[in-house]
């Protein structure tokens, strides 16, 4: 792990229609890094990783990838950029269109990789990575049951095996069983791909598994960060009530009385 | 003097949002456009797109257009046998059907089938967050999704509206030959006398036009939609009444431009 971090965030801010949701948000994330942002409902965490995929342009602040600017980048240093990225998102967002294979190998037939008759065979290797059999790979994405779309999303986020990847709520939805199913095969690929991940969570088990690093969010804000192990022990009186769940305590829901 | 306040400042939103919207709706067209002329290119989404307007649609038009040209033989009749008429009713049919009827109408029942699929189905897409992740893919999802159904659009169109065009005049012919005492030979031989090579073309190039503000407004509702199941179905609402009253102006405008005094 060298000096420079692999994603480094500087007073990222963002606004919605006059609400701030990001309010200057600084993180680091160094190569090879697990790093799980935890936050409630609204916090902000979808934002900031949306703005980093850039799918969402910032209204002030810096994203930097590998130490240069991505916001100052041309569309094209952009997608190469974000070529070396994957993406699990929240409900799988597998293609309804394609079949399973086809969502798999989408970005390496995007790109040319690999022809759409190797591309099955391909993404039968991959299945496997994830626990799937090869005869998914000819099913529609509606014909699988949740957790089986959590695993073709993982398998299509690793396929052409990214060097970052992002998890947002890997888990939710999730029998508690399947969800360190899930949890255990994240932690195998990324291991094998020697990637740095971003994940966020609000499963405190799902984040002790997957995290090294962890930060906590709040009101648009990192308020915390620290080893992923300490969660609940951190002595930070916000973040071990969010990790142990405790109605009482300096996070106070709005709610009307 | 407050309401009269709040009246200017709801006045004022509704014009600036028109505005937005219209400012969006353009920008999205151009990129869209944009993306025809650069690699790289999707021929199986295109085929797919292509297939769902002009096959699919074909019994819909087809319907539409025979029913129109009777409807149309039958009208003419009860009109013009007050002056003695009868025999221009052939070069009325095929007159209506070629320059206005055979556009229009096919337009506005693709506007419906194909504006409302579009919408719908690019709606799902963007609030189940597939367009996201077309992006997280390294794929740009307007030369993905929306270049190949403006060039499908724009394609399909004029050929669905020359089945069409042959239909509405068959219709008339039905009715002109059963009904209104014409032979076969003699409403045949007025209609292609009669028929002018600029009224079919005119007509093709509305279509053409028809099918891409089609496209267009399906697209760029799914595309833009917000917010679950309602967000999608008011996407799909949205997508075909747009076209259709686009459809309805731009035919006023390109007859004016074609045929204009």
């Amino acid at each position: 792990m060298s000096g420079t971090p692999k994603i480094r965030l500087r007073g990222l801010s963002k606004s919605f229609n006059g609400k701030t949701v990001l309010d200057g948000v600084d993180l680091d994330v160094a190569a090879g890094e697990g790093m799980v942002i935890l936050g409630g409902s609204g916090s902000g965490k979808s934002v900031t990783i949306k703005c980093i995929l850039g799918l969402i342009r910032p209204d002030a602040g810096t994203i930097e990838i590998d130490g240069r600017d991505v916001l100052a980048m041309s569309r094209r240093e952009r997608e190469a950029i974000n070529d070396r990225i994957g993406m699990l998102f929240q409900n799988a967002a597998l293609f309804d269109s394609l079949p399973v294979w086809e969502n798999v190998c989408f970005k390496l037939l995007a790109q040319k990789r690999i022809t759409r008759a190797k591309a099955r065979d391909k993404a039968a290797e991959i299945l496997a990575q994830v626990g799937l059999a090869a005869s998914v790979g000819d099913l529609s994405p509606a014909e699988l049951s949740g957790g089986m779309q959590k695993r073709v999303g993982l398998a299509r986020a690793i396929a052409a095996e990214p060097d970052i990847i992002f998890f947002d709520e890997p888990t939710t939805g999730l029998d508690p069983i399947m969800g360190a199913v899930i949890d255990g095969l994240i932690v195998d690929v990324v291991q094998r791909l020697g990637a740095t991940t971003v994940s966020i969570t609000h499963d405190m088990a799902s984040a002790r598994r997957i995290g090294t690093t962890a930060a906590m969010i709040h009101k648009g804000r990192i308020i915390w960060t620290g080893p992923a192990a300490s969660l609940g022990e951190t002595g930070n009186a916000m973040v071990d009530q969010f990790a142990r769940g405790e109605r009482e305590g300096p996070i106070q829901m709005e709610l009307r009385k | 003097m407050q309401h009269l306040l709040n009246l200017v400042a709801l006045l004022g939103r509704s014009v600036l949002a028109g505005c937005r919207q219209v400012g969006g709706v353009t920008l999205f067209a151009l990129e869209g456009l944009s993306h025809l002329v650069r690699p790289p290119f999707y021929p199986r989404l295109l085929g797919r797109a292509f297939v769902e307007i002009a096959y699919f649609s074909l019994p819909v038009v087809a319907l539409t257009a025979v029913f129109t040209g009777m409807v149309l033989a039958l009208q003419s009749y009860s009109g013009f046998s007050r002056f003695g008429a009868e025999s221009a009713i052939a070069n009325v049919v095929v007159l209506s059907i070629t320059r206005e009827l055979g556009p229009v109408l096919a337009g506005l029942m693709v506007a419906g089938r194909i504006g409302a699929a579009f919408a719908a189905e690019i709606g799902t897409m963007r609030v189940t967050d597939q367009i996201d992740a077309l992006t997280t893919l390294s794929t740009n999802p307007m030369k993905y999704l929306v270049a190949p159904r403006l060039a499908a659009g724009i394609v399909a169109m004029p050929l669905l509206v020359v089945v069409a065009d042959i239909l509405g005049v068959m219709g008339g012919w039905l009715i002109g030959t059963t009904k209104l005492g014409f032979t076969s030979t003699s409403y045949l031989t007025s209609t292609l006398n009669f028929m002018q090579t600029g009224d079919v073309v005119s007509g093709l190039v509305k279509a053409a036009v028809f099918g891409f503000i089609i496209a267009l407004m399906g697209c760029w509702s799914g595309y833009t939609s917000r917010g679950g199941a309602q967000g999608v179905g008011a996407a799909t609402t949205g997508a075909v009444v747009a076209a259709s009253i686009l459809i309805l102006a731009l035919d006023y405008v390109l007859t004016a431009v074609f045929f204009g005094v």
